[in-house]
């Protein structure tokens, strides 16, 4: 299982949280964004004890800031959509700076812009302090369908070999005079994307009797265990933790 | 397509969470008697493809662009239950790895892009292949006219979900008509490109299409005798049809409600951002029926598109050959 170790949201540190086994992290994420879904909206602190709480874990990654701050682009369009909330939100409305906006919308827009950075920071913590395998393996060990994380190790494992076939056909394209701006450049896309399905769908009939040969029965081996202490549990749901007791401490005193 | 934390509400997001480890678990059951150990590489692969087929982006209009979501693509490649399984693969990686779509809400992006999307497509597809001859061609368009339509019966699911559930203070229609009005235009182009796709595979490894195995062995079930299918999608749709209604009119937000005697169509039509917005076309009317009216209009006009493109597009392919 050589090759895959790395991807473009990861990086390397030596950290704590690094080390940190993947099904401690998985869990720790889970219950994290799930403590900040649950806090209520209105009121203003617990999410500023969330924030801190996300920075304190990045800080103890050793991942920059600036890091952080380019993965959490992806986010834009959301960002978009909760800005134009206040302008199309129905009720009552109220007035900055002269524009009417909607108290609605504008509660929906801090929902969103609050609620899905955080989430997407910690996710973002996650695959930045964990690699692809090792994410794999502990939802293997969390119990997970072996059906599926089985299908989900020959996808990332072999995603880079497919969207460099795509990016090598893209470049073949446009050496060819080919300009994706009109609707009738359909045809060579859609060819293009039907003969990288069967490249993909062989290249899986070749991987797979590749297997056989190497003595391949259903199963993957294992090659290392990887024990779990109470101590690694206690560490990895310790931020997870405090975000919910300010949940429902929120909730209590709201 | 891919909705992040705190878009809807977290009670909404682990019913879906429920909803959606059980659909996958039955596709897992299905999908697992046929797939054995042989399959489990090429469902990855088909996978890994997936993802990468969501990265190419296909002009909508002049200046925009839409990506494929899939869902038709893979029912009629893999069949329903694998697409499914391979589809909240897809989606669950990129929640989990690639920080796409929030992990709360794992369970309402599973939902809508690879349950209600790989199904709704899968159904229109074999309605549309009873009525069709039992030809290449035929596949092609049908899997175009199904994947176009799953894409906007997922949009539907988001407003559905975003009705139950959202925490944003856009009112319900709003968000139906430019979720539906975008989304109508990202169908046309996920229809033509699906059944160009389709009809490129087919010509290459006719063998490999699950979704027209009947194609190929005359002693197959033949999709003819199906037409209870075509029934099941058109009741479907129906039952799709009349349970959005009602959530489009309800007022599901706390907050909303306080300031009900605000009528939102007023607010949505006078608000000074809507005058100079693209959707503000798709509102015309404001009104319910009228939109419904417009809705259905440009239901049949993209029907009709999409059926002569992908004809006009597997033509082209045949005689490029």
């Amino acid at each position: 299982m050589s090759g895959f170790h790395t991807h473009a949201l990861y990086r390397h540190e030596h950290s704590a949280l690094h080390g940190l086994p993947s099904q401690v992290k998985i869990v720790s994420l889970v219950l994290f964004v799930g403590a900040v879904v649950a806090t209520p909206r209105d009121v203003l602190w617990p999410f500023a004890i969330h924030a801190a709480l996300l920075i304190v874990a990045v800080s103890i990654a050793r991942i920059p800031f600036s890091f952080m701050a380019k993965r959490l682009v992806i986010e834009l369009p959301f960002v978009l959509f909760a800005v134009l909330m206040p302008f199309i939100g129905t009720g009552e409305r109220t007035t900055v700076l002269g524009v009417s906006l909607s108290i609605a919308g504008l509660w929906g827009a801090w929902t969103i812009l609050v609620k899905g950075t955080l989430g997407l920071g910690a996710s973002v913590l996650m695959a930045a302090t964990t690699e692809i395998p090792d994410i794999l393996e502990g939802f293997e060990r969390l119990r997970f369908p072996k059906l599926v994380t089985a299908i989900a190790g020959f996808m990332v494992r072999y995603l880079d070999v497919i969207i460099g076939e795509l990016r090598r056909m893209r470049v073949a394209m446009t050496a060819r005079g080919y300009d994706p701006s009109w609707i009738g450049q359909a045809g060579p896309i859609a060819s293009s994307a039907g003969s990288l399905f069967v490249r993909s769908y062989e290249r899986g009939e070749r991987v797979h009797r590749a297997m056989l040969a190497r003595g391949y029965t259903g199963a993957m081996p294992v090659f290392e265990r990887v024990t779990v202490s109470a101590r690694d549990w206690l560490t990895g749901m310790a931020i997870p933790g405090l975000a919910w007791v300010v949940a429902i401490v929120s909730w209590v005193v709201r | 397509m891919h909705i992040p934390d705190g878009f809807i509400n977290g009670s909404t997001s682990l019913g879906a969470g429920i909803a959606a480890a059980g659909g996958i678990g039955a596709g897992l059951r299905h999908a697992g008697k046929r797939l054995a150990d042989r399959q489990i590489p090429l469902a990855g692969l088909a996978a890994a493809f997936i993802f990468a087929a969501q990265m190419i982006n296909f002009p909508v209009a002049v200046g925009t662009s839409g990506h494929l979501i899939g869902g038709g693509l893979a029912a009629v490649l893999l069949g329903p239950w694998l697409a499914s399984v391979v589809l909240a693969v897809v989606v669950g990686v990129q929640a989990l790895i690639f920080a796409d779509g929030g992990v709360s809400a794992l369970g309402l992006n599973i939902i809508n892009m690879a349950i209600v999307a790989p199904w709704t497509a899968w159904f229109i597809y074999r309605g549309l292949r009873a009525l069709l001859p039992r030809t290449q061609r035929a596949v092609a368009v049908a899997a175009g006219v199904a994947a176009a339509f799953s894409v906007e019966i997922a949009a539907l699911g988001f407003v559905g979900e975003y009705a139950i559930g959202g925490t944003g203070g856009a009112p319900v229609p709003t968000v139906l008509i430019a979720m539906g009005g975008v989304h109508a235009l990202i169908g046309i182009g996920e229809g033509l490109i699906t059944g160009a796709i389709v009809a490129a595979v087919l010509a290459a490894r006719p063998d490999i299409v699950a979704g027209a195995a009947d194609l190929l062995d005359p002693a197959a079930s033949p999709p003819r005798r199906l037409g209870r299918f075509v029934l099941a999608g058109v009741g479907a749709a129906l039952l799709v049809a009349a349970f959005l209604s009602p959530f489009a009119n309800s007022n599901p937000d706390g907050l909303q409600r306080v300031a009900e005697d605000k009528g939102f169509v007023e607010t949505a039509q006078t608000s000074p951002v809507d005058e100079g917005s693209p959707l503000a076309g798709y509102k015309a009317g404001g009104d319910g029926v009228i939109a419904t009216a417009v809705a259905g209009v440009l239901g049949v006009g993209i029907t009709f598109g999409i059926g002569y493109g992908v004809v006009r597009l597997s033509r082209r392919t045949k005689a490029q050959r």
